[in-house]
């Protein structure tokens, strides 16, 4: 990483009088987790490259509470979401962007009921639409005719309908897209979801991420490419308890397309 | 003779169907015991999601082979009754092949009944091999056996008699027509077309026309009788489903799978906690006589859930496709969202048995959670929505898991302990792990 870059937070554009294009929620993940913040540094710079004015919330983000919300803690949940929305409509923010789809599902789908409202894109659809708007331009690179399977996160596929917006993108770069026998609606969770990333799993014959890194196996990938920080660690895990390190990438599709413009 | 056979076929029929009227009213009694859910917004995107899951099967043949098979017997199912309204109208009133006078449209009628009544014989023989001798893995895990598992098949052998008994009656009566039998000859020629039962004919050939006449009746009758015992054994049956999957499908959650729904009760506490202006320290407003039991959050038992969630477990017709599509039971883990599906509905059962006998609920000492639903079952769910996505008839399994999970996490504060540490986290510095929120940006100065 040759120079860092600048990441303005919402207070700063507020003492300046102005607002951002698009508020980048970062995410528990995205801030803290080492294997996530690359994720988190390569999608700024691909903001900066297509000169998108962002924003971070900084010290003023929070947990948005979809762990407490799918663990039963309706209460945090709420605490949460409420401080969180009181932030959010103090900046008076419109739209927002997230490499989580923990996240984006939470504040687009829960946060409404709760008064707040906002246009909530995944990452990936938002760098597809920067794409389509001649913004960001993405060629093969690195990548080019590599095999790239794509690992669907629960709460962006099922939860949310959004199947293609990462495929887009990956056809951008020219992979050869090969699909695993459970994915899109059928995709088989990494095991992260529900809590579940945060505690010990039951009594069982197997992981649950081992399992779905065995059907990623199967397509025999390059890279398994994923949209979210939990799957990736999920993945990430599941690829060297199989002793494949060496061979397979986890990746983010955010990280492929910086990687690819050798950003 | 004749007024005799109308008789018993007309208190056959009122008893048939009084009884499934008396067993849909109870249905419904205990479906009430629910809790209240609004689902009557958007009654056209409920109508199209009824037409195109319930009506036009389109889960059922994300699977193709039991997919196209249950077609079969869907539509044989559904066409058949055409048959069964004509059988009906002869016995009240005594008359043969009422409406054989439709002519051409009749024998294309009976003709379309008998290659469909073939279709579901051979869908149902297929679904047999499946269960018992092929023993597809999803209908022999833990919870289907007992009951279930006979119940599967019960439905299965119930299914082939009546499609042959509807063929046995067909070829018998064809060769009565050929013979030019009273009652059932007629000058104008065969009435109905068989291109099935004519190949029973040889084992009709050279029987006296008063054998045929006993294997005819027999036939009719007993295939008749049958359906208004099936009717009324759906009630005590997985098999329900072939009614309740177009409410349900009606009544499913139309929001984004991902979206959990929002308590309202706490969202009252919470607004109050966060209002500056409210004393924490205030006494309850007392309000004389009245006492108000307070709210409780999340589901222990059946009356906990909400109607549309007991809907879905009468709904359930156990075919175990959520199951397998379960990250956590494809991983040997003991949940199994078609196990919630079925003690929900076995406990509903015995709560409404119980109010049934003393007028009211009258405590058990048991409950649907650690009674029937185990802990270990409702922590391993990673909320995926697999199980939701795979059934073919619009049950969500995932919120009643939830709605325990809440009644654990907030009435019992019972949850996996590194869970709770998370929740800690959460609380106090705004992340699931503990790290300062201070450091929320240090990301953006790291190389």
């Amino acid at each position: 990483m040759a120079e860092a870059i600048k990441v303005p937070t919402m207070a700063e554009y507020m003492a300046e009088g102005k607002k951002p294009e698009v508020l980048f929620w970062v995410g528990c993940a995205g801030s803290f987790d080492d294997r996530a913040k690359k994720i988190t540094k390569a999608f700024v710079k691909l903001l900066s490259k297509a000169g998108v004015e962002f924003a971070v919330l900084g010290t003023e983000e929070s947990c948005t509470g979809d762990p407490a919300k799918r663990s039963g803690n309706e209460f945090l949940f709420q605490m949460q979401a409420v401080t969180n929305i009181e932030v959010l409509n103090g900046y008076e923010i419109e739209k927002i962007v997230t490499a989580c789809p923990h996240c984006f599902n939470t504040i687009k789908n829960e946060y409404p009921e709760l008064g707040g409202n906002y246009q909530v894109m995944h990452h990936t659809q938002f760098l597809k639409s920067l794409l389509d708007e001649g913004r960001l331009k993405v060629e093969g690179g690195k990548f080019k005719g590599k095999r790239i399977t794509f690992h669907d996160p629960c709460y962006l596929g099922r939860a949310n309908n959004e199947y293609e917006a990462p495929r887009d993108l990956l056809r951008k770069l020219e992979v050869e897209l090969v699909e695993m026998r459970k994915c899109k609606k059928n995709g088989l969770c990494c095991g992260a979801g529900g809590g579940q990333m945060f505690k010990e799993p039951e009594k069982g014959n197997k992981d649950v991420n081992i399992l779905r890194t065995e059907q990623a196996i199967e397509t025999q990938p390059e890279v398994i490419a994923a949209g979210c920080p939990f799957c990736n660690t999920m993945m990430t895990d599941g690829v060297k308890g199989k002793n494949k390190e060496g061979q397979i990438e986890v990746m983010d599709v955010a990280e492929m397309i910086a990687d690819a413009e050798d950003l | 003779m004749q007024i005799v056979s109308q008789i018993l076929f007309v208190v056959a029929l009122v008893f048939g169907i009084g009884f499934f009227a008396r067993n849909i009213k109870k249905l419904i009694r205990y479906i009430k015991l629910g809790k209240d859910i609004d689902r009557t917004d958007q009654p056209n995107e409920r109508f199209a999601n009824m037409a195109r899951v319930a009506l036009g099967q389109s889960k059922m043949v994300k699977r193709p082979i039991a997919g196209m098979l249950h077609i079969f017997v869907y539509v044989g199912f559904i066409i058949i009754n055409i048959e069964v309204l004509e059988i009906i109208i002869d016995g009240i009133f005594g008359t043969h092949r009422i409406f054989s006078f439709l002519g051409t449209a009749y024998d294309i009628l009976i003709g379309s009944f008998e290659v469909l009544a073939l279709l579901v014989l051979i869908g149902v023989i297929v679904f047999w091999i499946r269960r018992n001798i092929i023993k597809l893995k999803r209908f022999w895990s833990n919870e289907m056996k007992g009951w279930p598992k006979d119940d599967a098949n019960y439905i299965l052998y119930f299914e082939m008699v009546l499609m042959s008994l509807f063929l046995i009656m067909n070829g018998a009566d064809h060769q009565l027509q050929i013979l030019g039998a009273h009652h059932y000859a007629n000058e104008a020629g065969i009435m109905g077309s068989f291109p099935i039962s004519q190949f029973l004919l040889p084992l009709f050939d050279g029987l006296s026309i008063s054998t045929l006449i006993i294997i005819e009746r027999a036939a009719w009758w007993l295939h008749i009788l049958g359906i208004l015992f099936f009717l009324n054994y759906l009630y005590y049956s997985k098999h329900l489903h072939i009614l309740l999957a177009f409410p349900n499908t009606y009544y499913a959650k139309l929001k984004p799978k991902g979206e959990l729904d929002n308590l309202e009760a706490v969202t009252n506490e919470v607004k109050l906690m966060m209002d500056p202006n409210a004393d924490p320290f205030a006494a309850p407003e007392a309000t004389e006589g009245e006492e108000e039991v307070p709210e409780k959050f999340g589901a222990s038992d059946v009356h906990d859930l909400n109607w549309v969630q007991l809907l879905n477990a009468y709904t359930c017709t156990e075919c175990g496709r959520c199951t397998s599509e379960c990250p956590a039971n494809q991983t040997g883990k003991k949940l199994s969202p078609r196990k919630i599906m079925m003690d929900t509905r076995d406990r509903l059962e015995e709560v409404g048995k119980n109010i049934e006998k003393n007028k009211e609920f009258k405590d058990d000492g048991k409950q649907l959670l650690n009674d029937y639903i185990t802990t270990e079952e409702l922590w391993a769910c990673t909320t995926c929505n697999a199980c939701v996505e795979a059934c073919p008839v619009g049950i969500d399994p995932l919120s009643i898991i939830i709605d325990m999970r809440r009644y654990l996490m907030m009435e019992q504060s019972a949850a996996p302990n590194e869970l709770n540490i998370s929740m800690g986290n959460i609380e106090n510095n705004g992340a699931p792990w503990p790290y300062n929120q201070m450091d929320r940006l240090n990301w953006a100065n790291e190389n």
